[in-house]
């Protein structure tokens, strides 16, 4: 009896491929090239741009991606009555900053709003999903529409659950709104379904940024301008401070007369200080 | 029909011939008031060689929406394959017009689905009942609507000229130009981009195509004019 190796992938799992012929004799050896999942009978490389993703010792099943059109910090506060969202516009590429007229953030419902860094199409994908959800609601028609919480329990069991088949939206999410009852909420999801909620949070380089900055001047109460303009604050911080930023940003504001996204609009930025200016002027020898 | 594969006889030929083929490339399409304007050099590189110094980048999708490809090209093509026969039956079931965004997002369905398995980075511009519009999806699948769009290798030595020469108020001509200049400039220091400049304009009267030899265009800094 030829033993004969079976045609299941080794991808998966231990066992199913069934056992290695310790000799290969010249029945195997001779054989023609037996069909398999990445190459038919007609013997042509299949549809694919890199062979070692198709020949790799791990197999070929590997999913975990690589962001290539990518948003930076999302940044996010409560305050009196509502939440605030904002991000700048950049859809970077790598070290490029490739698109400047990107809307990072995104009205779910009247009630709900999310913003997201990391890939972008995945944050497209989320939102088509997202939509399907509201339309859903839509034609319930029972006058009862998603909240914040839902859509962020929700967002949260896509993405661990894409985490746990290793192939994750490649995301920062937050989502922010004002419940039924008037309750403000805020959360944040992370790529791998990390998930929790805060009176501010902040993504990407605004978690270390920002943060700090929120941490000594948000409180639950503050008024809308307050909020404003610690939120253009940290911005600016972020802009000074992350590579793949412009000064190009936008502001959503959900509230519980609804989520209104703001138009772009640039802020100003200091760079005349003196020792800005010249910074070796009284440093001799100095670089 | 470039394959994935070239079978050359040496070991060591086959080696560089058998590099993956690229569409080394640059793609662009401007949005001009009364429809679109779509452009491509015409290089296709397997390695160092290039194996198709005449290739044709500008596909048509349906008469009124056509599709600039760069990256793998056995990738771009099998997108286009499968994007042109769905909207064909798309048209057919309809019995009118596709609109450009459905053509775009077609694309874009099959470059996000599949995007661990594909390296391609597509432009879709048409024209229909809304008027012109350019759609960008670059690697990853992201769909964008832009004004006017670059993509492959060359679009990042003109980046900054094309930041500095498009408007938003061209005309026909004027976006033309727009065109076979930025093309122009990045096939000068792009060694994956060169040849010759094919244009595709699409407008309420249909798409109308023009072919200009490598030669017949200007030369830039510090290289020679062909011989006359």
């Amino acid at each position: 009896m030829l033993p004969r190796p079976t045609t299941h992938s080794k991808a998966l799992g231990p066992g199913v491929a069934g056992p290695e012929l310790a000799v290969a004799t010249s029945a195997v050896l001779d054989r023609p090239p037996q069909p398999t999942a990445q190459r038919p009978l007609s013997g042509a490389q299949a549809f694919s741009v890199d062979p070692s993703l198709v020949e790799s010792a791990d197999g070929p099943r590997q999913h975990t991606q690589y962001p290539y059109v990518t948003g930076t910090s999302v940044l996010a506060v409560k305050y009196a009555g509502g939440v605030m969202l904002a991000c700048d516009t950049l859809g970077a590429y790598g070290s490029t900053k490739r698109y400047k007229s990107l809307e990072r953030i995104i009205r779910v419902n009247a009630r709900t709003a999310v913003a997201a860094g990391g890939e972008i199409s995945d944050f497209q994908y989320i939102t088509r999903l997202l939509e399907e959800l509201a339309t859903d609601d839509y034609r319930t028609d029972d006058g009862i529409e998603l909240g914040p919480r839902e859509v962020f329990s929700y967002l949260t069991r896509v993405m661990y659950n894409r985490r746990g088949k290793m192939d994750p939206l490649w995301n920062s999410l937050v989502v922010g709104g004002v419940e039924a009852d008037g309750t403000v909420f805020l959360g944040t999801v992370g790529m791998i379904g990390t998930h929790y909620t805060d009176s501010h949070v902040a993504t990407g380089f605004g978690a270390h940024l920002a943060r700090p900055m929120f941490r000594e001047r948000q409180s639950d109460d503050m008024s809308e301008a307050d909020a404003e303009a610690l939120l253009r604050d940290a911005l600016r911080v972020c802009y000074y401070r992350d590579k793949q930023s412009i000064n190009k940003f936008q502001v959503a504001k959900a509230t519980g007369e609804g989520v209104a996204i703001g138009k772009p609009f640039a802020l100003e930025t200091k760079w005349d200080y003196k020792a800005f200016a010249a910074p070796t002027k009284w440093a001799i020898g100095a670089w | 029909m470039a394959s994935s594969r070239l079978v050359a006889g040496s070991a060591v030929a086959d080696a560089e011939f058998s590099r993956d083929i690229s569409l080394g490339t640059t793609i662009i399409a401007v949005q001009f008031a009364g429809g679109v304007v779509l452009g491509a050099d015409s290089r296709t590189s397997s390695g160092s060689y290039v194996a198709n110094r005449t290739q044709d980048k500008i596909t048509p999708l349906l008469d009124h929406v056509y599709l600039c490809r760069s990256g793998s090209a056995s990738d771009t093509q099998a997108i286009a394959g499968y994007v042109q026969y769905y909207l064909a039956q798309l048209q057919a079931e309809r019995g009118g017009p596709v609109r450009v965004e459905t053509a775009a997002m077609m694309a874009m369905q099959m470059a996000y689905g599949n995007k661990n398995a594909l390296q391609a980075g597509l432009i879709v511009a048409g024209f229909d009942a809304d008027g012109g519009s350019v759609y960008a999806i670059p690697l990853g699948g992201t769909l964008l609507r832009v004004p006017f769009a670059i993509g492959g290798s060359g679009s990042a030595y003109i980046t900054g000229w094309c930041d500095k020469n498009w408007r938003g108020d061209m005309s026909r001509d004027e976006a033309l130009d727009f065109v076979r200049n930025a093309l122009r400039h990045a096939m000068a220091r792009d060694s994956s981009s060169g040849g010759c400049v094919r244009t595709v304009v699409i407008d309420a009267a249909g798409a109308s195509r023009e072919f200009i030899p490598g030669p017949k265009l200007q030369p830039t800094y510090d290289e020679l004019p062909a011989p006359a």
